[in-house]
């Protein structure tokens, strides 16, 4: 008796797991086959649901536009020097949370938990009115320093899960065979840390890359991607806004590969 | 005797001088943080409760709720969140079950049901005017099967209640990954054993959700509403991308404040009210969902 009711159960979880990846795939695919369409096919009504003339017009039309290359290259920038910025002053601290036990350490893990308790939107307000006292705004970097500021409290929190899952011992045995606690780190902790941090890199990365509110405050002309996306929409033609909204949603396919071990293990366990 | 003596004297020296590290490592990230976060915090309290000539007044905040668009950014938001966040609270919890049931294929379950993780509020909301639009895939569909003689205005701008809806879809579609990532982290912290003690003692699926995974989730279902509901209120982009200036949420008047109207007061004025709500959502939901201490696990 219990055995094909189990089996039922199993069939549902496949009908609804099914579901839900349609639900999820759909709208992913049919942005991709409208960006790679034809003029005549994005205004067509009804819409080809299937695809038979793919064409690089829209695209075109997109990537032709004025200011769309230096968007995107400006939001490659301000995702890199938010990257570097961010392991670099990142790494260190979470490398002292997950290694030392001292004063303080608890008190400062809880706050940066709690800093994504408070939305991004109230230090952007203030930060754009600095930076146009500053000399900053309209800037890349203006806008990769405040992606900083929003990346950086769980960029040390994952670092330092990182290496909690990486055994001390190691570091110590190199020690005792003659590293000192620099090479020690350099050479045994590092490399072993590598995968995870690239995986807050990448984190990193594509949060910088969809941030829209800050970077269209902090910038005028300076615009990064979605930043120029956002001030488009209401006056660019469709074929544009369909083709840049691929380019938005693209390194989502690729970003999700390879960090979707992490994502479940090391953010769901940070985010407790 | 001094052999030994040599080799304690610099250990214990040595030692002393590390005591100081771990603070060396994380100022960097605490300065930073001083400076672009907490600083630019206090400054926003500031920028809220002064006027333009640099005095303390609440003419923001009257400026703010004498605005018409107030009331109506005001109760889309929470419309909104009326709307998203049950729905996807269910959604997230089902996706995590599902994830955690191990179905064969799962990985490849696992890399589609987290791609949202990565896309941007403005893509979604991009992505599903492709679909919302007049001229557009679910007006394709609906006729294609016969429900609909001509398509119909999805994105209605005289129809709040249908505006409320598309840019639910898209916020559904877009953030119960979040949540997901959270409850299913918790879900795997559930020793097997207490599941698979109460399918022998006779518990069917439903119960065993009730009694024996939704108690010892709690945690993380507290955790997982708390950061969806602090982040709800920030919703941006994906308004402004569905339904044009159709309608209009907290985070997009302060961002027009700021940007066109050039008002950083008012707009402070705003981010302060996001932050209030937000605050506020969260003290609601560490209380209703508390474990009284005598329940407690562990």
């Amino acid at each position: 008796m219990a055995l094909p009711r189990i089996r039922v159960g199993r069939v549902f979880a496949y009908v609804a797991a099914l579901a839900v990846a349609a639900f999820i795939l759909a709208p992913i695919y049919l942005i991709t086959i409208s960006a790679f369409s034809s003029f005549d096919a994005v205004y067509e009504y009804p819409k080809n649901l299937v695809p038979t003339d793919a064409s690089m017009e829209s695209m075109n039309i997109f990537l032709e536009s004025d200011g769309v290359t230096d968007s995107l290259l400006r939001s490659a920038y301000v995702a890199a020097i938010t990257i570097v910025l961010c392991l670099a002053l990142g790494t260190p601290a979470g490398y002292a949370l997950a290694r030392f036990t001292f004063r303080g350490g608890n008190p400062f893990q809880l706050a940066l938990v709690s800093t994504r308790a408070f939305p991004l939107i109230i230090i952007a307000i203030p930060l754009a009115v600095t930076y146009l006292r500053v000399g900053i705004d309209d800037t890349v970097i203006g806008v990769a320093l405040a992606h900083v500021a929003f990346t950086l409290p769980l960029t040390v929190l994952v670092t330092a899960s990182v290496f909690a899952g990486i055994s001390y011992e190691l570091e110590e045995a190199a020690m005792t065979l003659g590293c000192n606690r620099l090479s020690a780190f350099r050479k045994i902790a590092l490399p072993l840390a590598l995968p995870g941090v690239a995986a807050s890199a990448i984190f990193v990365f594509v949060t910088s890359w969809n941030e829209v509110f800050a970077a269209a405050l902090l910038t005028l002309r300076e615009r990064t991607l979605p930043a120029q996306m956002l001030a488009a929409l209401d006056t660019s033609p469709l074929p544009y806004r369909l083709a840049g909204g691929f380019f938005l949603l693209a390194p989502a396919l690729v970003v999700i590969f390879f960090i979707r071990k992490y994502l479940l293990t090391t953010w769901g366990r940070v985010a407790r | 005797m001094t052999s030994i003596a040599q080799e304690t004297a610099p250990l214990t020296r040595r030692k002393r001088r590390w005591e100081g590290l771990p603070y060396w490592l994380i100022l960097p990230t605490v300065a930073y943080l001083g400076v672009f976060f907490v600083w630019p915090m206090i400054q926003g309290f500031g920028l809220a409760l002064q006027d333009e000539t640099g005095a303390w007044s609440f003419t923001a905040f009257r400026t703010m709720v004498d605005d018409a668009a107030f009331g109506e950014a005001m109760s889309f938001t929470f419309l909104l969140i009326l709307v998203v966040v049950p729905i996807q609270f269910v959604l997230a919890l089902g996706m995590a079950l599902l994830l955690n049931a191990r179905l064969r294929g799962g990985g490849l379950f696992l890399y589609i049901f987290l791609l949202p993780l990565a896309i941007s509020d403005l893509a979604a909301g991009i992505a599903w005017s492709a679909i919302f639009t007049e001229r557009g895939y679910l007006n394709t569909i609906l006729g294609g099967v016969g429900v609909l003689e001509q398509p119909f205005i999805f994105l209605d701008p005289t129809s709040k209640t249908q505006l409320v809806i598309a840019v639910a879809a898209a916020e559904i579609w877009r953030s119960t990954t979040f949540m997901m990532v959270i409850l299913f982290a918790g879900l795997q912290a559930i020793p097997k054993d207490y599941t698979e003690a109460a399918e022998v003692f006779g518990a069917g699926f439903f119960q065993r959700v009730r009694h024996v995974i939704f108690p010892m989730l709690k945690p993380s279902i507290q955790v997982a509403l708390l950061l969806r509901l602090i982040f709800a209120f920030e919703v941006f982009a994906v308004v402004i991308a569905l339904t044009g200036s159709g309608a209009t949420v907290l985070a997009a008047e302060a961002y027009k404040w700021q940007a066109t109207n050039e008002n950083e007061h008012v707009a402070a004025a705003y981010s302060m009210v996001i932050l209030g709500l937000s605050l506020a959502a969260a003290a609601v939901i560490l209380v209703a969902l508390r474990t009284p201490r005598e329940r407690r696990l562990r």
